[in-house]
């Protein structure tokens, strides 16, 4: 497999689980899978202007009977804190394709102290956060969070690392 | 101005079995719960500046039902981006009804933006919501209770209401049962 193949992927295992909502913040990582998601007339692709947006509506599409995945940044997960709590509360089910920031050659320093408390934070939340490196374990990875997530209703984040997604080109 | 209690029960009469109401934290809530507690009803007790999003979830998921979410000033001024996303999506079956006294009831009544000239209207219809409606007496509320069961679009309405403190009504609180119950009234299968 190429490393350009893993969107993709990610774009399987959401259309076998019967996902019918993907909300996300526009994102150079998840562009890929974002553009399938859009062409997509299955599913309703929710932009949002900010990530904790998305933790209310995959609580809403649930509570009426649907699917919903939310995608983006490690930055994002900062954003989502406090909505959070909506889904332990309540024990929603809530599954997040995080893209990851500051990390393997980051240029940008700024991206650094959300990047690095990601997992963490995710803990904190109760969200269980699994990490895929290599192309080849991103659909495996992904596969069992989708399980685990809509079988036990609980919260889980796959992480994509940067070194797998690829260094952001700077100079044009 | 209109009373709070008055206008939720003016807003949801002879109400439908098909709509499904999600009010924000706080007073709304108990505004909501004072009509006496229905499964259709997913009562909030935190997550604010959520309602109007999970509203969107709900709308989008279950397009033949009514979904209308009833929300406090405070908590939909948390959310304001959250009208960008509804509006750019537009659910014909989703309308967000903001009860606004100008003030943050829960905390100690103090001043919210709108009373300080923040247009809760004029930034959803800025969003690109098709009907908005800015309500002040009894017979505009009918308006907004008429197209709550039988408007064909995305639905904004500000309802203005007086900064009164009516009794607490607490619905149950427990985020598992009321998900439950909300889920096998609305028929959700996955």
């Amino acid at each position: 497999m190429t490393a350009a193949q893993w969107p993709d992927m990610l774009f399987s295992v959401i259309q076998r689980a019967g996902v019918s909502q993907v909300g996300y913040v526009p994102d150079a990582g998840h562009s890929r899978l974002i553009e399938r998601c859009i062409a997509d007339p299955k599913i309703h692709d929710v932009s949002l202007t900010s990530e904790e947006e998305g933790v209310a509506l995959a609580a809403g599409a649930w509570l009426g009977g649907a699917r919903c995945v939310l995608l983006m940044q490690s930055s994002g997960v900062g954003n989502c804190v406090n909505m959070l709590s909506l889904i332990k509360t309540c024990r929603f089910p809530l599954l997040m394709f995080v893209t990851m920031r500051g990390e393997y050659e980051e240029f940008n320093p700024w991206q650094a102290p959300m990047g690095s408390i990601v997992e963490p934070t995710l803990k904190l939340c109760g969200v269980e956060a699994v990490r895929a490196t290599k192309p080849e374990e991103v659909e495996t990875v992904a596969q069992s969070a989708v399980q685990r997530v809509f079988g036990e209703e609980s919260a889980a984040a796959v992480i994509l690392s940067q070194r797998l997604i690829g260094k952001k080109v700077w100079t044009k | 101005m209109i009373e709070r209690r008055a206008a939720i029960k003016q807003l949801l009469k002879d109400r439908p079995d098909n709509l499904f109401v999600v009010p924000g934290l706080g007073s709304t809530c108990w505004d909501l719960a004072s009509l006496g507690e229905n499964d259709r009803d997913f009562y909030l007790w935190g997550a604010m500046g959520g309602a109007a999003m999970i509203g969107l979830g709900l709308a989008l998921a279950q397009p033949d039902k009514r979904v209308a979410v009833v929300t406090g000033d405070g908590e939909m001024l948390m959310g304001l981006g959250s009208l960008a996303a509804i509006a750019v999506q537009k659910p014909a079956n989703l309308a967000i009804v903001v009860f606004d006294n100008g003030v943050y009831g829960e905390t100690g009544m103090q001043a919210s933006h709108t009373q300080r000239g923040v247009d809760l209207v004029a930034v959803a219809r800025a969003a690109g919501f098709p009907r908005c409606f800015d309500v002040s007496d009894e017979t505009q509320l009918a308006g907004v209770h008429a197209q709550l069961t039988a408007g064909h679009e995305l639905l904004f309405a500000r309802v203005r209401i007086a900064a009164d403190d009516p009794p607490r009504v607490l619905p149950e609180r427990d985020g598992v049962a009321l998900k439950q119950r909300f889920r096998r009234a609305i028929g959700a299968s996955v």
